[in-house]
């Protein structure tokens, strides 16, 4: 029930799957609202040390993700054993892939747009992320637009994810969307 | 940058030829040379940076001070206040917009000494796209040889501008309407 199987996930991969998918929607919609913020806004300042702690946590959080999957048995494609369907087996496997490299480029690339200066990210108060200084020229303004490009890259990723498993559950009707809400029995 | 600097020493050199003696470039190469800002943070303190790259050039003669000129560039995008989250912002379209706007220019159009240290010099800055004529105290503070066969001399002046007045609008608080801009430099003679 905990590890994953051949046909299905476990819980600690469903947990996995689901803390990140919050936190990911979360922290875009604050890292939009944060950006606009009036300097006069009690949330100003507040806002961004929210969006860099939690990007620490989630960096961490998807590292062990991967991990778990790694050292798990890798869950079958419906589309591939019960359909054949090559294409559609490559592209979501191909979007799976997309969407943790373009985690990776959000995690280092927000970390360089906040300690350019040689400062480091302060995790609420519980430990500092040190800096390891400017690696290239006008770094923060480079990274920043690479964070943001790629955050809403991804966003359009998670929504062609979200729409597939739609399509898996109400067209294919298949069990692509159950087994990542809770882990489906051997048949 | 480049393509200005080049142009600026061509137009110096056609324009000089007669006061060639008197020609100096703003030691930026040794940074000897600042342009300083400072701007209130909330009414509460003063905030302190600087624009790290800049390039300009003046005439100074001391039997003819009033004939002076100076011309400088600022690169925007060197703006530093020792922040980088608040250097971003600087640069951003909130206040520089430095893609669009990379580079502040200052030209004198005339500049009077009242004494042998103590002037005033008027001219055209651009800033954000937006030119005004400005006009502000400035002190020779020194000239002479110096220990490696250069002869060098320096002045510094302030000025305080309206954000606003350039298009900058972004709001940092009553108290934080206009910026103190110092200007340091050591010319040496070509």
């Amino acid at each position: 029930m905990l590890r994953n199987t051949k046909r299905s996930y476990g819980w600690v991969a469903i947990v996995f799957h689901w803390i990140s998918a919050c936190a990911i929607l979360a922290m875009f919609g604050l890292g939009l609202y944060m950006v606009d913020l009036s300097y006069y806004d009690p949330w100003y300042r507040d806002s961004l040390t929210i969006h860099k702690g939690v990007g620490v946590i989630v960096a961490v959080f998807i590292i062990l993700r991967l991990a778990w999957k790694l050292t798990n048995e890798s869950v079958q494609d419906l589309s591939n054993v019960q359909r054949n369907d090559q294409l559609q087996h490559r592209l979501a496997t191909l979007a799976h892939s997309a969407m943790y490299a373009l985690l990776f480029i959000l995690f280092v690339s927000g970390y360089l747009i906040s300690t350019a200066d040689g400062r480091g990210i302060d995790v609420f108060g519980v430990f500092v992320l040190p800096s390891i200084g400017e690696l290239f020229e006008q770094q923060s303004d480079i990274t920043g637009v690479v964070h943001l490009y790629v955050a809403w890259t991804l966003i359009g990723l998670v929504v062609t994810h979200a729409s597939a498993a739609l399509y898996h559950h109400w067209i294919l009707k298949d069990l692509t969307l159950k087994r990542m809400c809770s882990p489906q029995k051997e048949q | 940058m480049k393509k200005f600097l080049i142009a600026g020493l061509l137009a110096t050199c056609v324009t000089s030829a007669t006061a060639s003696a008197a020609d100096y470039v703003i030691d930026t190469k040794g940074a000897h040379a600042f342009v300083n800002f400072k701007i209130k943070h909330l009414g509460y303190s003063w905030l302190h940076g600087r624009f790290n790259q800049f390039d300009g050039e003046f005439n100074y003669d001391a039997k003819k001070p009033n004939d002076s000129a100076i011309k400088l560039v600022i690169d925007t995008r060197s703006i530093d206040s020792n922040h980088a989250e608040r250097d971003k912002h600087l640069r951003g379209s909130d206040f520089l917009n430095v893609s669009k706007y990379p580079k502040a220019t200052f030209e004198s159009t005339s500049i009077s000494f009242s004494d042998e240290t103590n002037g005033k010099v008027t001219g055209k800055f651009t800033l954000h796209g937006v030119t005004k004529t400005i006009a502000f105290d400035i002190q020779k503070l020194g000239e002479g040889s110096d220990p490696w066969g250069g002869y060098r001399v320096g002045f510094e002046g302030a000025t305080k501008i309206k954000l606003a007045d350039y298009g900058i609008d972004y709001d940092l608080g009553p108290a934080s309407t206009h910026v103190n801009l110092g200007l340091h430099i050591e010319g040496i003679r070509k």
